[in-house]
């Protein structure tokens, strides 16, 4: 299969190594909280949700928060088109996520973990639950005081984001919230709360399998360790594969596409398009965004219609808190199509995409920021086909 | 008391009667009957001891739950990217042929509504559409027609 080996695969979360998760929790108990925090900040894993913040930092500000009520709250409500990879997680290797909730709920003193999963995903639900008994008998085994349960949302992208998420688990419409306070002060009830997505808490529990080290010796200089792709479009090999970061879309192409490749989304819908002549000089995993969903468009492709569809979600999933994103993606919707039917003329182009960068000025959130980035790179790169 | 007070009651046994108690009531009554009307958020409203208004509004804010009458079996298509790529259009059609009803509508006998979704995080096997909790992948009209065929003889 590995005919390519300019591409990096890595077989780290999804390699059916035989230690169990549940003894990689018990490893990283005998070392000690802080050993194991630090090693997470060596390991150099950052938020694999979309942000990227760096996770060993974010458990170690956990840590320092007294309160006997912390909550730590898993990710799981992947929403963005073309990302599917933290359900596979959940069906594939739920103990490697759990057991990486309850390191993290060990390390930074904190007794409730709380899965938040999509409306979308409920069917996974007994599985899952079974899976938190035998956590539970575990737990039990080795003293630790840290209960999981699932919490299940209810059909709302932008409660992926993850005051929206906690505003939606304390029963109300979800809203992003200001920051500061952060969740980590002020989350949850008010309460500190660690927010990671799913593949976070499974690369995290890698870590303290692996050590930092080896964990850092994958991926680039900017990026470590192995992300998950979640594939999809124009690809005779559809599903989540497991890379190191940093290699070139070229090369990506070339071991994925179906020999046609006009454009690769990265990052999702609120990342970038990259047209053909730019795959050689962009590398995944640096500059751009890190949530790992990959599309890929051949020459059939209606670059219209992908823009089209990708702004008729935004408009339809922002919350309508602020107006630059209410407004905004509504406007970039009829606008598209007013240039499309020759109702207003190709400059009208122009004025979109300066509202788009006024979006990413002025909105709230990571939704209403980031929609000018395929937005713009559709726009600049597929220009003919926006208004032919 | 009536089928609905009784049921608002049993989830405030379960949950609670805290304001963070809402969204799983909610969700309990979408579990029971697939909608939550408004006679049902004066119910909730009381319950908890929050304006309807206050209940109108979390509700209405997402998407799985759903404000009008619903039929039996909820289908939700996916209609972001990679399965309109992949042809949900045909499958939509396929959908409304077998079903005798539009988008957005129910059967007269109120066994099945149809609806559309944002993805459902299926993408390498779409088009992708789920009946109730119940995914369904890699669609096709042939594919609809068995599947409806299962769910019109209850084998499911
Ligand atoms: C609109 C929006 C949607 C998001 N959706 C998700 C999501 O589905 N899953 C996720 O883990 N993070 C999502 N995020 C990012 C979260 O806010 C947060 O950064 C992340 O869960 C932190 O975990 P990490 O540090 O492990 O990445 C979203 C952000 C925004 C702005
Ligand atoms: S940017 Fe959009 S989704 Fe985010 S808070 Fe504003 S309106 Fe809501
Ligand atoms: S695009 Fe349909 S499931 Fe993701």
């Amino acid at each position: 299969m590995a005919n390519n080996n300019k591409l990096k695969r890595a077989d780290i979360i999804f390699s059916t190594y035989s230690v169990d998760p549940y003894d990689v929790l018990d490893m990283a108990m005998k070392k000690g909280k802080t050993d194991v925090i630090n090693e997470l900040i060596e390991s150099g894993l950052r938020g694999r949700g979309g942000a990227g913040f760096p996770t060993g930092l974010k458990w170690k500000f956990m840590a320092q928060e007294n309160n006997e009520e912390k909550y730590i709250i898993c990710n799981a409500d992947e929403g963005e088109p073309g990302t599917f990879k933290d359900r596979k997680l959940l069906v594939d290797v739920p103990r490697k996520v759990i057991s990486g909730m309850a390191i993290a709920g060990w390390a930074t003193n904190s007794k409730k973990g709380i899965i938040y999963l999509r409306a979308e995903y409920n069917n996974l639900i007994p599985a899952l639950e079974k899976e938190i008994e035998v956590f539970n008998k575990y737990a039990s085994k080795f003293d630790l005081d840290f209960s999981v349960n699932i919490y299940s949302g209810a059909g709302a992208y932008v409660c992926g984001e993850e005051t929206a998420l906690i505003e939606s688990m304390e029963g109300k419409r979800g809203e992003p919230r200001n920051k500061p306070p952060f969740p980590i002060q002020s989350g949850y009830l008010g309460k500190p709360t660690l927010v990671n997505n799913v593949e976070t808490f499974a690369a995290a529990s890698m870590v303290c399998r692996y050590g930092a080290k080896k964990y850092e010796s994958y991926g680039t200089s900017d990026q470590h360790g192995s992300k998950l792709f979640s594939l999809s479009g124009d690809s005779p090999k559809e599903g989540v594969h497991e890379l190191e970061l940093g290699m070139k879309i070229s090369d990506f192409v070339e071991e994925y596409g179906d020999g046609d490749t006009k454009a690769v989304q990265i990052g999702g819908v609120a990342g970038f398009c990259i047209p053909r002549k730019e795959f050689d000089q962009t590398i995944i995993g640096e500059g751009n965004t890190t949530g790992g969903a990959t599309m890929i468009f051949n020459s059939t492709r209606s670059m219209y219609n992908v823009i089209h569809n990708y702004l008729d979600f935004f408009a339809e999933e922002s919350c309508g808190q602020c107006t630059p994103c209410r407004v905004g993606t509504q406007q970039l919707l009829k606008g598209v199509e007013a240039v499309k039917a020759g109702n207003k003329p190709e400059s009208y182009l122009d004025d979109l995409v300066k509202l788009s960068k006024t979006m990413k000025l002025t909105s709230k959130c990571g939704l209403g920021q980031s929609v000018t980035n395929s937005f713009s790179s559709i726009v600049k790169n597929f220009r003919e086909e926006m208004i032919y | 008391m009536t089928k609905i007070e009784q049921l608002v009651n049993d989830l405030t046994g379960k949950y609670g009667k805290e304001r963070k108690s809402l969204m799983p009531i909610l969700q309990g009554i979408v579990k029971e009957k697939r909608y939550v009307d408004n006679t049902d958020m004066v119910h909730i409203a009381r319950a908890l001891d929050i304006s309807a208004a206050d209940v109108y509004g979390v509700a209405s804010f997402y998407s799985f739950i759903e404000n009008n009458e619903m039929g039996k079996y909820v289908i939700r298509i996916c209609k972001s990217i990679t399965c309109e790529m992949k042809g949900k259009h045909k499958i939509l059609k396929a959908l409304e042929e077998e079903l005798r009803i539009k988008l957005g509508e129910t059967t007269h006998n109120k066994r099945f509504t149809l609806l559309e979704t944002n993805c459902l995080g299926l993408c390498d096997v779409g088009p992708a559409m789920l009946i109730n909790e119940e995914p369904y992948t890699k669609l096709t009209p042939e594919k609809v027609h068995e599947i409806l065929v299962d769910y019109r003889n209850e084998v499911k």
